[in-house]
């Protein structure tokens, strides 16, 4: 199975194709619904993120509490599809992945390919598991949101699965036209 | 005679069941998913559900949430009407899920207001849903509820013309339109009859139903089977990547209705449907 890490080279994102298995090591950074917002405000007014975009990654995933000696609480994907109107403006600044569940609209994918972006899908619910492969979180910022903050991840290869990949290839699609082909003969 | 029981067992019974809930499986649940980890024939299918197995076993083992959206507490109470409860029964149920997700490390998902949305850091309040039945015991089942599925739900007031076929159809478009999102293998929830409020009520409740339980009703039986094949039949597979496995069961809850309706709901839940029930 192929590693990469993060932040990711525009190389990097280009070679990965939709349905290939990999494990994601790096610097990563959390942000839902709330913190989209935020960010998208402060694009608006002209003011600077609190995080720099450029080749990162933005898990969309709000963890549970961590608990003492561990260094996260239990941590898998949201539903993608609610960021999908700010998505493109962030890939606009130079976002080059995401990694959430479920798919994505067409404005998303079509931003993608115009930006060299991936889309990732971590597995929905397998939140203990995914867990054991983050290392350290840090708040960023926005503490008051609570489980929405930005938070840095350091990731040890964690499993994920290339939903979209920058050249528009859909492995929803694709997956399910492969199992009912399959179930057909 | 009327049996006493204080707030603080209420509270201390709804904070223990919210930890419970959300890092143990139910057993058919569980049982389900094995199996079906089993009989998938498509294997990248098949790894994605291991992983799910997998993840319930690291959650149990290592008291962990199984997933990392603990939900919203909705709250079922069976309340004897032979029961006093000393103490405000509500707020107690309250108290009991903010200490369950404070103490239990439980994520906070609720925001106070829908549309200013502050987080009230604590999970409350609960949605909670009381019946007074005959005896002198409570029942208390806490079934934290994540929005990734909650969000998927639907309802339709169908005409009566529209009849089986309309509801088979309904159930259907849900799980298509729900697609990936709701992190499948799901559970459904399938209310039909009642009024505009009742049915929803239905769908939800008939998510608690064990998953190995038949309908008692061999009419609805059937028809939950049938619907089980169909949703199963579209292909949309464990996260949503293609496979067999796309709805770990099925459960229809009917009511009368109004001769000009015909209301049908379906709650959609996912491989973590979760509740744990304790009686008083």
């Amino acid at each position: 199975m192929r590693k990469l890490t993060a932040p990711l080279s525009r190389e990097d994102a280009l070679s990965l194709r939709a349905g290939e298995h990999i494990l994601l090591s790096g610097t990563v950074y959390t942000a839902r619904d709330a913190a989209h917002l935020r960010m998208l405000d402060l694009l608006r007014e002209g003011k600077e993120l609190p995080i720099d975009l450029q080749g990162q990654v933005i898990y969309y995933a709000g963890p549970t509490p961590t608990s003492e000696g561990k260094p996260v609480g239990s941590i898998g994907p949201t539903t993608s599809v609610r960021m999908d109107v700010m998505t493109p403006t962030l890939l606009g600044h130079g976002l080059r992945g995401m990694i959430g569940k479920g798919g994505r609209g067409p404005v998303v994918v079509e931003a993608m390919k115009e930006h060299g972006a991936v889309y990732f899908a971590a597995v929905g619910g397998a939140a203990a598991l995914m867990a054991s492969c983050v290392t350290d979180l840090q708040v960023i910022c926005w503490d008051d949101l609570g489980p929405e903050s930005v938070k840095r991840l350091t990731l040890h290869e964690l499993p994920l699965i290339v939903a979209i990949d920058a050249q528009g290839n859909d492995a929803f699609h694709l997956g399910q036209a492969a199992y009912l082909d399959s179930a057909e003969k | 005679m009327i049996r006493e029981i204080s707030a603080s067992l209420i509270t201390e019974t709804i904070a223990r069941l919210c930890v419970e809930a959300n890092r143990n499986l139910p057993g058919d649940v569980c049982a389900a998913l094995h199996q079906a980890a089993q009989d998938e024939p498509f294997a990248p299918a098949r790894d994605i559900l291991d992983l799910l197995v997998k993840n319930e076993g690291i959650a149990r083992e290592t008291c962990m949430p199984i997933c990392q959206d603990t939900g919203m507490a909705v709250v079922f109470a069976d309340v004897g009407q032979d029961v006093h409860i000393a103490g405000d029964f509500e707020a107690a149920i309250h108290e009991g899920v903010r200490r369950g997700y404070v103490d239990g490390l439980l994520r906070k998902s609720v925001v106070a207001d829908p549309l200013r949305r502050v987080n009230t850091k604590d999970n409350t309040p609960a949605i909670i849903h009381t019946r007074l039945v005959p005896g002198d015991r409570v029942t208390l089942t806490v079934a934290p509820k994540g929005f990734g599925s909650e969000n998927m739900s639907r309802l339709a007031m169908l005409t009566p013309a529209a009849g089986v076929q309309g509801v088979k159809d309904f159930v259907l478009e849900t799980v298509r339109l729900a697609g990936a999102n709701p992190c499948p293998p799901m559970v459904l929830g399938v209310g039909v009859g009642g009024d505009f409020e009742q049915v929803a009520e239905l769908a939800k409740r008939a998510l608690m139903i064990p998953l190995d339980e038949a309908n008692p009703d061999p009419f609805y039986a059937e028809l939950e089977q049938e619907l089980l094949s169909a949703v199963n039949a579209t292909g949309i597979g464990p996260q949503g990547f293609g496979g067999k496995t796309t709805c770990l069961g099925l459960h229809i809850l009917a009511r009368p209705t109004h001769i000009a309706g015909l209301p049908v709901a379906v709650n959609v839940s996912c491989h973590v449907t979760r509740h744990a029930t304790e009686t008083l």
